[in-house]
């Protein structure tokens, strides 16, 4: 029996472990190794350079604007598209006309907002890109959003053409494909408190809005942590949406390059700087932890049991 | 569960006492009519954002029937007669029915891989005491918190020396590597929370653990392993950029992704909107179709990670 089960562990264990070890902890382990090299594509060997890639990197000004970008949507994307579906989500579940008895209660149709809402999850980023790429159209009679501007008065944009707009226009795509998930989350994140506590607090006479700051919001507060972490990753890659849409890849100037695309670039385009980009690398590393563990101690808090 | 509104949660919430004072009553009424202002607010902003959300989609749809003069010069109109033309180009001159086909090959095999590794793993981790279990754990679990395109550079050379890269095969082995840290994660407590006594019940009466494991455990875990499976399958389908690094050779390999990235800049030069608005229905239409049939399972298997 002792002997069967260690059997079966091991069955059992060997072909997952072997597939995580070999494609994901050992090229996680390498790209520190590489890092320290001078590898690129155009020589065989590598050689040891210490941390001479790590010096490039600061002093390369390209990196550090592609970081104040990654910064930027790290800053701006999440807290727009968390307080958009959270303020959906209470629209949704609190925004309802009273029935009879019910002290809280949901806007007619909320499961076929929610349906259309959710779509963009389900898409692929690459097909959002090349849409709103196609919406983004500069010309001032071609463009679907210039053509709808014009109807209401106001001059065609460059959109994605203008290093001044770029950026935010791209923002706005990653806003508009994850609010739906959001909505989503946090309407079942408010599904789950209890009504008794809607009601004592109208009985208490609390309006919907005191009621939902007060009592919905920090209900949330674990879930709307879960959510900024989950944003966070996604603005922290932002590779597909600035590959597919920026003009130039990162244009225009690299006025939208971010960190995971520069490291792209680095490794497979420009001279196949390898060693360099493996040091990108870890440098996105050390952001995306301090970034989690920021969050985590920020979000730390009493559980409310219910 | 979690299409449901406060409201359908509990239907059963007490009914409200007759004979309550006077002062209640103005403050019940007043409540009534700022529950109307809101509730007419909230449909306003409602419809505002699901039109935002669903007219770009619409919009692809029905420009993917116009002629590219015509998207061009007309953008906002309707098409007046439709041109099937572009989809017959997207799916063979563009290859998009080739792509299409290689993504659902690599999707359905890694997504089943997936289940399958991530499942046994799971499984023994959750249920067995052994040396080494939680250093097992941790490290899949450590791998939902670092970013993929942190080790693109070893990756392409790992791939490469085992000679996988350009492959399908290849494609689906790293798909279901990546795959599996989230699914260990989420399988493990869902085997944690399932009864051990079914499963004792099975190895008393001779069963073996493996046997155990596929004809009671899986079983029991069918509605985990239906959220983690949409879960992958939607995370599988929409990749981009393990393709676009791992599978950048024979465009006769490529998957839909790639497809509609390179679609994308040809038809700049070529001036084939039409074909463009046909090859993104193509790659947007299944899955839409699917999400909406099963729209709870979806939702619930997407948000499912997040919630727990």
């Amino acid at each position: 029996m002792r002997h069967g089960k260690y059997r079966f562990i091991i069955g059992f264990l060997a072909i997952p472990l072997a597939l995580y070890g070999v494609l994901v902890i050992s090229p996680f382990v390498q790209d520190f190794q590489i890092s320290l090299t001078d590898w690129t594509g155009l020589t065989p060997d590598k050689h040891y350079i210490g941390f001479e890639n790590y010096r490039k990197i600061i002093h390369n000004h390209l990196f550090w604007q592609s970081l104040w970008h990654n910064v930027l949507l790290l800053l701006i994307v999440p807290v727009v598209t968390l307080a958009l579906g959270l303020f959906f989500a209470f629209m949704l579940n609190v925004g309802g006309r009273r029935k009879g008895s019910a002290s809280v209660a949901g806007v007619w149709g909320s499961g076929g907002y929610k349906i259309i809402f959710f779509f963009p999850q389900v898409l692929s980023v690459a097909v959002i890109a090349i849409l709103w790429q196609q919406i983004y159209n500069p010309d001032p009679d071609e463009g679907l959003l210039n053509v709808l501007l014009k109807g209401v008065g106001i001059g065609g944009q460059t959109w994605l053409g203008d290093p001044k707009l770029a950026l935010a226009c791209i923002m706005a795509v990653m806003v508009w494909a994850n609010v739906g998930f959001y909505v989503v989350l946090f309407s079942a994140g408010m599904a789950s408190i209890p009504t008794e506590i809607y009601e004592a607090s109208l009985l208490d006479g609390a309006n919907r809005s005191t009621t939902f700051f007060r009592v919905t919001l920090p209900l949330l507060a674990d879930t709307v942590a879960t959510g900024w972490v989950y944003m966070g990753i996604i603005a922290m890659d932002a590779f597909a949406y600035v590959q597919l849409m920026s003009v130039n890849d990162g244009g225009p100037n690299e006025k939208t390059d971010v960190v995971p695309l520069l490291l792209f670039k680095t490794a497979f385009r420009d001279n196949s700087q390898y060693g360099l980009a493996a040091a990108m690398g870890v440098a996105m590393l050390i952001v995306t932890l301090v970034f989690a563990a920021l969050t985590l101690r920020l979000a730390r808090r009493d559980r409310l049991e219910f | 569960m979690t299409t449901d509104t406060i409201e359908d949660a509990t239907p059963g919430s007490p009914p409200r006492k007759s004979g309550t004072p006077a002062s209640d009553t103005t403050g019940w009424k007043w409540r009534r009519s700022e529950g109307l202002v809101l509730n007419a607010f909230s449909h306003v902003f409602l419809v505002v954002w699901a039109l935002m959300v669903g007219l770009p989609l619409l919009w692809a749809l029905w420009s993917s029937f116009k002629s590219s003069g015509d998207i061009l010069s007309h953008p906002l109109s309707l098409p007046t007669h439709f041109h099937f033309d572009n989809w017959s180009h997207a799916w063979s001159k563009a290859n998009m029915g080739r792509y299409f086909i290689n993504t659902i090959i690599v999707v359905g095999f890694s997504t089943f891989g997936t289940m399958l590794f991530g499942s046994m793993a799971a499984y023994v981790l959750a249920r067995f005491e052994f040396p080494g279990n939680r250093l097992i754990y941790l490290c899949f679990v450590a791998g939902m918190a670092f970013p993929v395109v942190m080790v693109l550079v070893p990756l392409f050379f790992v791939t490469t020396n085992l000679g996988i890269i350009n492959t399908l095969p290849g494609l689906i082995l790293v798909y279901i590597a990546y795959s599996l840290p989230f699914t260990v994660f989420f399988m493990t407590s869902f085997f944690r929370t399932l009864p051990t006594s079914v499963a004792e019940a099975a190895l008393v009466d001779g069963a073996s653990h493996t046997r155990t494991f596929f004809q009671i455990m899986v079983p029991m875990a069918k509605p985990g392993i239906i959220s983690i499976g949409i879960f992958n399958v939607l995370g599988q389908w929409n990749q981009y950029l393990l393709p676009l690094v791992l599978n950048q050779g024979d465009t006769s390999k490529w998957v839909l992704t790639q497809g509609l990235a390179d679609l994308a800049v040809q038809q700049g030069y070529q001036g084939d909107w039409g074909g463009l608005f046909a090859g993104l229905s193509i790659a947007m239409l299944p899955v839409l179709a699917v999400y909406i049939v099963f729209q709870r399972q979806v939702q619930a298997g997407l948000t499912a990670g997040a919630l727990k």
